[in-house]
């Protein structure tokens, strides 16, 4: 039966049912416990679960990743939360440097099947470093897998999957759609590909390129673009990667016209990446230039000015528009 | 005001044999393990294999048949000792120049010339006492914390098991190093902790690396016990090792060990040490070698002869040469292998690319 929930919701059913089905999948990260995580993504698991498989660590995420590799390696698989995206630069090297390779370090006689999630984005008014978008940092090295979920069922089919992946997954949780919008959700233990972009609206004139929170302002740009007449295709790249560029190329080839979406810093973005994709592939099918609405080069601004950086759906359809109008 | 000592903490120092390898205190019995001459003429004859395989490695690697390589050279008593001390069912987390345990724990001497030699096929190793072992780390300290993962794994299962880690005194100045401490300390954790002080971080000296006395108190901001060791006698960090280990398998919590050795080498192949080391302190070390020093004790025990000593000599080099000869013989990394296990499964986006390299090698024959 259908439970309706939020994405944070489907977190927790997610993280619920991965640990019920598999008692080697530990949770681990600070305020985790008996706080449940500070947006309570981990609520009721220590309850239901124990001590011993939901672990309050100290203050320290180079420790939390560190630890979650060393558990890993003994056939546990730690799903480690940091407070926040801004706070896991600490833990960068043991993820980049060990979490990664050590399936081929060890020519595959050792792997990390280790999932760090992360609140994720800016858009609720939070102090710095609470609103950061760094999955380009991790978008570029190999043997990592990110993931980023736009809705609730989302969020629950892919967590469950990262969780059953033997290899480390890096999972950023929008948090501006944390509690935003509500959706029907099956909590049957069904998990979703992580190696497929979502088409999650069809259309012919142009396609909008996104992950994570502005998903949504793809998706409502394309809904007036319609009262317009212009025909959008909205594609949810969901794991970065490895990325599913197929999908892309094709859905580039088929409208001629693309618009990439994303709230981190333009420069290095991911979606230099996609459009590189495209570019490499798909060329001679382009009708208008590749273009991007993204965060600008600039650190993430506090709460009183976080909105301009942060792409709007205005932004996207004006994009849209210039395009169209430049043939 | 209140002035009240609300804290007082010490560092012990254990060692038996002084450098000419006589008992420190001649009425003082040695463990009962250590009684058995024949457990010390096992744990001598690894020494000086790991010797003659440093001198081997750093030959192989001066005619480029090997690449940049760390010996061990004076830190055999640390790295046999703790091998002999660990039991098979342990986790051993290595820096990268402890081949003396890795020896023990059943890494061939093949497998470590291979991933010196530049394949990641070193690291896979095949015998079962070293399976659940770690691959050696590079990145200073940061396997600290992956003992302490698995000690907590440990933990949670309820295992009469151990992990141990060994890092060197530039490591204790890292980040990760402290957090492994503090956790384990928090967690009571499974795990022994060695800190191979060979008293050079490449060309900064132990001086310059901390104002602390010792490197062991760093354990006390743990809350967890520290001593020192002497690391050149093997005897004294086998007992030691042995007894953390033990500590730990039973649940009583983690310990760090500083052994005290010298590095008597470059810090690799690359480096060239008499640029930033006087040689007085180098002639010094020598004089602190741990092999004369075991050598010396069983001499004077008659334990070991002239005769004896001349044959291990012959056979190490001969055992070395073998796994010299194999490794010579073995065919380079095959180069689509560098795809093969970046996943468990390999992703489309990284399968196009190595069809893209394999065609591309395919063209240039």
């Amino acid at each position: 039966m259908a439970i309706t929930m939020t994405l944070l919701d489907a977190i927790n059913y997610a993280l619920h049912y991965a640990m019920q089905e598999d008692k080697n999948v530990i949770i681990l990260g600070e305020d985790v416990g008996i706080n449940g995580g500070v947006f309570r993504a981990t609520a009721g698991l220590f309850e239901k679960f124990g001590s011993s498989r939901v672990l309050d660590t100290p203050l320290a995420e180079s420790m939390i990743a560190g630890l979650s590799i060393g558990m890993s390696l003994q056939g546990l698989k730690p799903v480690a939360e940091f407070q926040f995206e801004g706070f896991i630069y600490p833990a960068f090297n043991q993820i980049v440097s060990h979490a990664a390779r050590m399936r081929n370090r060890t020519r595959g006689r050792l792997n990390c099947p280790v999932v760090f999630r992360a609140p994720y984005g800016g858009g609720i008014h939070a102090p710095e470093h609470h609103s950061e978008s760094p999955e380009a940092f991790f978008a570029h090295v190999p043997g990592l897998r990110v993931v980023i979920p736009s809705s609730p069922a989302k969020a629950y089919g892919l967590l469950l999957s990262a969780i059953r992946d033997p290899d480390p997954v890096i999972f950023f949780e929008p948090k501006r759609i944390y509690r935003k919008v509500k959706q029907d959700v099956e909590n049957n233990g069904e998990g979703l590909p992580l190696d497929r972009c979502f088409i999650l609206r069809e259309g012919n004139d142009v396609t909008l390129i996104s992950w994570g929170a502005a998903v949504y302002d793809a998706l409502g740009a394309a809904n007036q673009l319609e009262k317009n007449g212009i025909d959008a295709e909205v594609i949810d790249v969901a794991c970065l990667k490895p990325i599913d560029t197929e999908t892309i190329i094709a859905s580039v080839a088929k409208t001629g016209r693309v618009i990439i979406i994303h709230e981190a810093p333009r420069s290095g973005g991911v979606g230099g990446e996609i459009a590189a994709q495209i570019a490499e592939h798909c060329f001679y099918q382009l009708q208008a230039p590749i273009k991007r609405v993204t965060g600008y080069d600039i650190a993430m601004p506090y709460a009183q000015t976080e909105q301009y950086a942060i792409p709007q759906t205005a932004g996207i359809i004006q994009a849209v528009t210039d395009i169209l109008e430049n043939l | 005001m209140v002035n009240n000592t609300v804290a007082k903490f010490s560092i012990e120092y254990y060692q038996y044999l002084n450098a000419q390898g006589e008992l420190i205190n001649p009425t003082e019995k040695l463990p009962a393990w250590a009684q058995d001459f024949a457990t010390l003429q096992e744990a001598y004859r690894m020494m000086v294999l790991t010797r003659a395989f440093d001198n081997k490695a750093i030959a192989l690697q001066r005619t480029g048949k090997l690449g940049t390589y760390p010996s061990s050279l004076g830190q055999e008593a640390v790295y046999i000792g703790i091998g002999n001390a660990l039991e098979k069912q342990d986790v051993f987390c290595p820096s990268y120049r402890d081949w003396g345990t890795q020896l023990i724990r059943g890494v061939t001497m093949g497998e470590i010339l291979t991933y010196w030699g530049g394949s990641e096929r070193g690291s896979d190793f095949q015998a079962s006492t070293a399976k659940e072992d770690l691959p050696n780390c590079i990145p200073i300290g940061s396997q600290c914390l992956h003992a302490a993962g698995i000690a907590t794994a440990i933990k949670l299962r309820q295992q009469s098991r151990a992990a141990l880690v060994t890092c060197g005194d530039g490591g204790t100045s890292q980040g990760d190093f402290y957090e492994t401490i503090n956790i384990s300390g928090v967690w009571q954790l499974h795990l022994v902790i060695m800190i191979v002080n060979n008293q050079w971080a490449i060309s900064v000296p132990r001086k310059s690396q901390t104002a602390a006395e010792t490197l062991a108190q760093k354990a006390i901001a743990g809350g967890i016990p520290g001593e020192q060791v002497d690391g050149n006698d093997l005897i004294a960090v086998q007992d030691r090792v042995s007894r953390a280990l033990k500590k730990a398998h039973e649940g009583g919590g983690p310990t760090v060990i500083e052994a005290i050795t010298y590095r008597l080498s470059d810090h690799t192949t690359a480096d060239d040490a008499s640029r930033y080391r006087k040689k007085d302190e180098l002639a010094e070390a020598w004089q602190n070698d741990p092999i004369t020093r075991l050598r010396q004790y069983l001499f004077l025990h008659q334990a070991w002869s002239e005769n004896e000593e001349k044959q291990l000599q012959q056979i190490c080099s001969e055992q070395v040469a073998k796994a010299v000869d194999a490794y010579q013989q073995q065919p380079l990394e095959s180069p689509e292998n560098i795809f093969l296990h970046q996943y468990a499964t390999m992703p489309t986006s990284l399968a196009t690319q190595r069809d893209e390299f394999l065609a591309k090698q395919q063209q240039q024959g």
